[in-house]
């Protein structure tokens, strides 16, 4: 069936080829001024590609730790996870580093009267020290810089949710959708520098999370029967034309007189920051819809058309840092040479290509790696120091 | 010949607002622009008195550098434009723009503002220093929906402005949550919002300005704003339904 079970020996490979186009998906999206980015799922439904990556990597961790806690106890795989945190705080401090060069350029070479108040986003130039400071204690984030600082902190704080998964996976989730409430109910967030708040705030994106390891450890069992049933299925597909009918109505002003009044009065705003429960709904939804469909043993996901997206999809971190630097990069080239619509097509599909080929070395590197003299790990453990 | 070509233009200003801008180098189609909230307040003002008096409130991007930057920043292009278009009207813009300032920070003084001015129309500009400041979108939400609320009681009608097409920056300022925000309170409140950001964009694309020049020149801000204060005039004309009653009086 669709379901993993408790104890899975095999991948599920959806989860690559998901995650994957998650990670095409969010990279066109931070190109900005992207004809290309109209084709990504944030125009027609209310979640986007964040949801489904942040899920899957929640899947995935409990998947590959779960294994290593089971087997080898708290401490060890606490650690790993924590090893595993620390990886990708490196990561996003090189991102930020690109970044100040890119906006150090802009500040140097740009001034244009009719844009004095945005130039004023090069302020904290003024105080790198400070600025650095606080970027290094993630609460200095820069545009489209926010994934990796909410990765890193539910995976800090994952070894105890993890033990307590595997002690009583329900008790667990229950204390996540309380602490995702509490949330919404007290306006928990983490405090950002200079000012505001985490534009994901991880106390309710959390929930994403867990509830993707609670799936991964026995819990899309659980669900099976109900995703099997055809009542679930009709409901998340009348849910996804709603939510295109209603995303429609942003793109064409005129159509918002079609909402009643009563419906947008309760639905907007659509909250990103604390993951709204409409793009949670739309989420589940469209995850229904998927594993309804596409089945764990679906011939194509062994065909090498696919393989580009599987291939992304098992080296995320590395991808998806790459796609942050590539929509600068992407960026930086519409500003300086062009910009017309030949050219972001060109350059959505030179970046999705280099995600592509540096994945497939990755892979590569990988296998030659471990046909060396090292000692040969298990493959699980080895697939979580690259894939979670 | 002449004659045709007079017939020509007479018919082509017959045709409304939208067809007509189209001769316009910076030309903005019709759903960039126009939606279906009313400005009764405006309407009836010049039905009655002849007169609008508009209030700019904005912050930075309201206004342009050097001595002559107030007559050159859209407040006073607006003004023009509407002078222009609608002669037996006695048209008013008066230009309230301070840089940094927050949607907090401009909803609290709006409340002395329409008491000591006494505005038809108040068209706001906000939300650039709050994405810049990444401040938070929910507060952002519910100020920007006080102000609008204050603006209302105090019998003034209303139209938002937000943010500027700025390419260069785009990827440092994160305005998407900002503008979903000005969008949603509009459509709450049903107040018109001029999507600067929309508009800039377009006129970028069809190529009416090259927005990435890197100078310190002021044309081709001036060029924007000038655009800028005749869409914003069209805006109005069309909520307010200014033509229809132009024709009217004027026969």
């Amino acid at each position: 069936m669709t379901m993993a079970p408790v104890i899975p020996t095999e991948r599920d490979l959806r989860l690559d080829l998901f995650r994957g186009i998650a990670l095409w998906l969010i990279f066109l999206d931070h190109i900005p001024t992207n004809i290309v980015s109209w084709i990504t799922i944030r125009n027609y439904g209310f979640s986007d590609a964040t949801e489904i990556f942040i899920f899957i990597s929640g899947f995935t961790a409990a998947f590959v730790y779960g294994k290593a806690m089971r087997e080898r106890g708290f401490v060890v795989s606490g650690a790993r996870i924590l090893k595993r945190a620390w990886q990708i705080y490196v990561a996003h401090i090189f991102l930020f580093a690109i970044y100040m060069a890119e906006i150090a350029y802009v500040s140097s070479s740009f001034e244009n009267p009719l844009f004095a108040e945005e130039m004023n986003v090069l302020d904290f130039l003024k105080q790198p020290d400070v600025t650095i400071i606080q970027a290094l204690l993630l609460k200095f984030k820069p545009a489209n810089m926010d994934v990796l600082p909410l990765y890193i902190v539910l995976l800090v704080l994952f070894p105890p949710i993890l033990w307590l998964l595997l002690r009583n996976a329900t008790v667990a989730l229950a204390i996540s959708v309380l602490l995702y409430a509490l949330a919404w109910e007290f306006g928990w967030n983490f405090s950002s520098y200079p000012s505001g708040h985490w534009w994901f705030n991880p106390f309710a994106w959390q929930l994403l999370f867990v509830f993707g390891a609670w799936c991964a450890l026995g819990g899309a069992v659980r669900l099976s029967a109900v995703l099997r049933s055809s009542v679930t299925l009709w409901i998340a597909i009348a849910y996804l034309v709603f939510a295109f009918a209603i995303t429609l109505t942003w793109h064409f002003p005129r159509s918002a007189y079609f909402v009643p009044r009563w419906l947008s009065e309760w639905m907007y705003p659509i909250d990103k920051v604390n993951l709204d429960v409409l793009r949670f709904a739309h989420f589940l939804a469209l995850a229904a819809v998927t594993v309804h469909f596409i089945r764990r043993d679906w011939f194509m996901l062994k065909s090498p058309w696919l393989r580009p997206a599987i291939l992304c999809g098992q080296h995320s971190l590395e991808i998806f840092c790459l796609g942050v630097f590539l929509a600068f990069a992407a960026h930086f080239v519409m500003v300086e040479v062009y910009g017309g619509i030949l050219m972001q097509v060109l350059l959505s599909f030179a970046g999705i290509l280099m995600m592509v080929a540096t994945a497939a070395l990755l892979s590569w590197y990988k296998e030659v790696e471990g046909r060396g003299g090292r000692p040969k790990r298990p493959p699980d453990a080895d697939l979580a120091g690259g894939e979670v | 010949m002449r004659t045709l070509f007079a017939v020509l233009c007479a018919l082509l200003v017959c045709i409304p607002g939208a067809l007509s801008q189209e001769q316009d180098t910076c030309a903005v189609p019709g759903y960039l622009l126009f939606g279906d909230s009313p400005l009764h307040r405006v309407s009836a003002a010049v039905q009655k008195n002849k007169a609008v008096k508009i209030v700019v409130v904005g912050t930075g991007s309201s206004v342009l550098p050097g001595p002559d930057g107030s007559n050159l920043a859209y407040p006073a292009r607006l003004e023009a434009a509407l002078k222009a278009r609608l002669p037996t009207v006695n048209v008013a813009v008066l230009a309230k723009a301070k840089p940094r300032q927050s949607a907090a920070d401009m909803s609290a003084t709006l409340e002395k503002l329409v008491t000591e001015e006494k505005p038809t129309l108040v068209v706001w500009q906000t939300g650039t220093f709050d994405a810049l400041r990444g401040l938070d979108p929910e507060d952002f939400r519910a100020s920007v929906s006080e102000g609008v609320e204050t603006l209302r009681a105090a019998g003034a009608d209303v139209i938002l402005v937000n943010m500027q097409y700025s390419p260069r920056t785009e990827s440092m300022i994160a305005l998407g949550p900002y503008v979903d925000s000005m969008r949603w309170v509009a459509r709450e409140h049903e107040v018109p919002v001029f999507d600067r950001l929309a508009v800039m964009r377009h006129w970028y694309d069809t190529g009416a300005v090259d927005l990435y020049a890197a100078t310190k020149d002021v044309a081709v801000a001036k060029r924007v704003h000038d655009c800028i204060g005749r869409a914003l005039a069209s805006l109005i004309i069309d909520a307010a339904n200014l033509d229809a009653l132009e024709g009217k009086t004027s026969k």
